[in-house]
């Protein structure tokens, strides 16, 4: 080994033993050739199925095209001005940020209940953990059809059930009435993703050093103390890093809506991505939505990189 | 070990919940709310419509009955499921395939150093949607709607940056003198690749593998814009069963049993990585 080093590293250099590493890497791991070629066919499949298709859909933004006419006359930002005039747009985009926040807000408190329930030691753990994390991998669209089943007004169990409860037969219509399909949507949400959060606190938990805790006591420290001022930050990374997940997936919700509420009643329910997926394959105008689709690419992008700029840091 | 000990002294709030018995409570409610629909999706795929559409609803179905899952056969509704096995299995494949190689270089050479790693992890967040209508319009120009060949690639393509991110992990965490004691001995960087790193990260292999093929068995989005009668996966058949007018509910349970019990056996297996693999092994 002592052979291999002597040449990479620079003299009079003053770097630490893991800077140098990486160079001594570099002289016996051969040419510089091969780390491109094994890089090479990801690269080229990620640029034809994404970089590829945004660069079309940029062009096709400047396009009036919609599949009655054979002519695409080329329009400028004919469509872009368009579309920030397009109330159902705003509308869209507010129902999706409006079941983003609740959603996830409520993802995060009832996660963080469970985990501490969960965490430390616990009889049958290795099958409950498992059983809990069920939906999570569920496919959303099994989700969004099973709520439907469970929500049914004339043959769904919650409507029993709150009859139960209440005393009195209920007959809500959920999926149809503006004033409760909010909530079977989240609920729908919620029921799929809290074990998601749950997992990743149960993991920041989990790496709380028990002699912090005891510290806490000693200094008379009361229950809800240690957890705001030490628990709390001390799992603040990974929460920051599951709320950062959650929030852009529900921002692309598409799945839930078309088996839940097919974004009814009317368009109460629509978000963003259900409205252009309804603009350009039912309603085909071509250019109008690639103009949507990429307001909706920049936006999320910024997030994304904001996102990346957290993940670095952490 | 002596997490007992320690939680019956401080103050936490776990030590709350316990003292006062609210955390069976929790548990039991959690289990309830998490496990009911499940239960009640899947009975559905073994009652009779007497049975699922009754009111008051029957809460345990009298007799296991499979009919659903019979006239799946019958009308080849299960064609589905070969469907989401080809696209799905093929897609993780070739994901892996061409992942793993880059993942390797990017763990061992930095090739394109943090800049590179976070462009990558950036494919994965992009909104689909936004390449919705022009890989579409791609697919019919080449006549690959409705093809395995076509899903194939694109869940593949989809797929790359996680198998990307997740490997690289995965590689990085093996002792890198056990490589470069094979190198001194000779060893090409294909042969230290395939022989030792490959075999010394087979854990995260698996559950890398796992979680693609999760990824692209629930995909719906795109399955349902590029398919049509030949290559339609089980998430698509399944909104064929609820109709405005008519609603099959026996064979969306059968259906949903289908699309969920790989799923489940699967994550099973690799529950030791659930946390890494969702969380893009941000949290290990």
């Amino acid at each position: 080994m002592q052979i291999i080093d002597t040449p990479v590293v620079p003299t009079g250099s003053k770097k630490s033993v893991e800077a140098v590493a990486p160079q001594r890497g570099k002289f016996i791991w051969g040419g510089r050739g091969i780390r491109y070629l094994l890089v090479a066919p990801s690269v080229i499949l990620i640029l034809s199925f994404t970089i590829f298709p945004i660069l079309y859909l940029f062009w096709i933004s400047f396009l009036d095209w919609t599949f009655q006419r054979r002519e695409r006359p080329f329009i400028g930002l004919g469509n872009y001005i368009q579309v920030l005039q397009d109330t159902r747009m705003w509308e869209a985009l507010g129902h999706t940020l409006f079941i983003m926040v609740v959603a996830v807000s409520a993802e995060l408190i009832l996660g963080l209940l469970l985990a501490q329930v969960l965490v430390g030691k616990l009889p049958g753990k290795q099958i409950l953990i498992p059983l809990l994390i069920l939906p999570t991998i569920m496919c959303p669209v099994v989700v969004g059809y099973g709520w439907r089943m469970l929500w049914d007004t004339q043959y769904g169990p919650i409507n029993e059930v709150l009859g139960w409860i209440l005393g009195h037969p209920v007959n809500l219509v959920w999926l149809i009435n503006p004033k409760t399909v909010y909530f079977s949507l989240i609920v729908a949400e919620v029921w799929q993703w809290t074990p998601f959060m749950f997992l990743a606190l149960l993991a920041g938990l989990s790496a709380i050093n028990p002699e912090l805790y005891e510290a806490a006591a000693l200094d008379g420290a009361t229950a809800w103390q240690t957890f705001w001022h030490m628990t709390l930050p001390l799992i603040r990374p990974i929460m920051i890093i599951a709320l950062i997940i959650r929030s852009l997936d529900v921002f692309k919700i598409f799945d839930l809506i078309f088996a839940l509420t097919v974004g009814g009643p009317g368009t109460f329910t629509e978000t963003i991505t259900f409205y252009i997926y309804t603009l350009g394959f039912k309603n085909f105008r071509l250019g109008y939505t690639a103009a949507m689709a990429f307001i909706v690419l920049i936006l999320v992008s910024t997030a994304t990189t904001l996102f990346l700029r957290r993940f670095s840091e952490e | 070990m002596q997490s007992l000990a320690v939680a019956s002294k401080h103050k936490g709030v776990t030590y709350f919940l316990r003292r006062y018995g609210l955390r069976y409570v929790v548990m039991i409610l959690a289990f309830l709310f998490f496990l009911f629909p499940i239960y009640w999706i899947f009975s559905m795929s073994v009652k009779r419509p007497s049975e699922y559409f009754h009111n008051p609803p029957v809460w345990f179905p009298r007799s296991l009955d499979f009919d659903h899952f019979q006239s799946l056969v019958r009308n080849r509704s299960i064609d589905a499921l070969v469907n989401s096995l080809v696209i799905a299995g093929g897609a993780t494949i070739l994901a892996m395939i061409i992942g793993c190689p880059a993942a390797y270089s990017m763990a061992r050479f930095k090739t394109g150093g943090r800049n590179f790693a976070f462009w990558v992890l950036s494919q994965r967040m992009l909104p689909p949607i936004a390449i919705a209508f022009p890989v579409f319009l791609l697919f019919r120009t080449l006549k690959w709607v409705d093809t395995y060949h076509g899903l194939i690639l694109l869940y593949a393509a989809f797929n790359t940056p996680y198998v990307i991110w997740m490997m690289r992990g995965y590689f990085r965490d093996v002792p890198v003198e056990v490589e470069e004691s094979a190198l001194v001995d000779g060893a090409s960087v294909f042969r230290v690749f395939w022989s030792i790193a490959l075999p010394l990260s087979a854990a995260g292999l698996i559950a890398t593998t796992v979680f693609t093929f999760i990824f692209s068995w629930n995909e719906f989005l795109f399955a349902v814009i590029l398919t049509r009668s030949k290559v339609v996966t089980l998430p698509v058949k399944m909104s064929g069963f609820f109709g405005s007018e008519s609603t099959f509910w026996g064979a969306a349970g059968a259906l949903s049993v289908i699309a969920s019990a790989p799923i489940f056996v699967l994550s099973l297996l690799v529950q030791k990585y659930l946390t890494r693999g969702l969380t893009l092994g941000a949290i290990k």
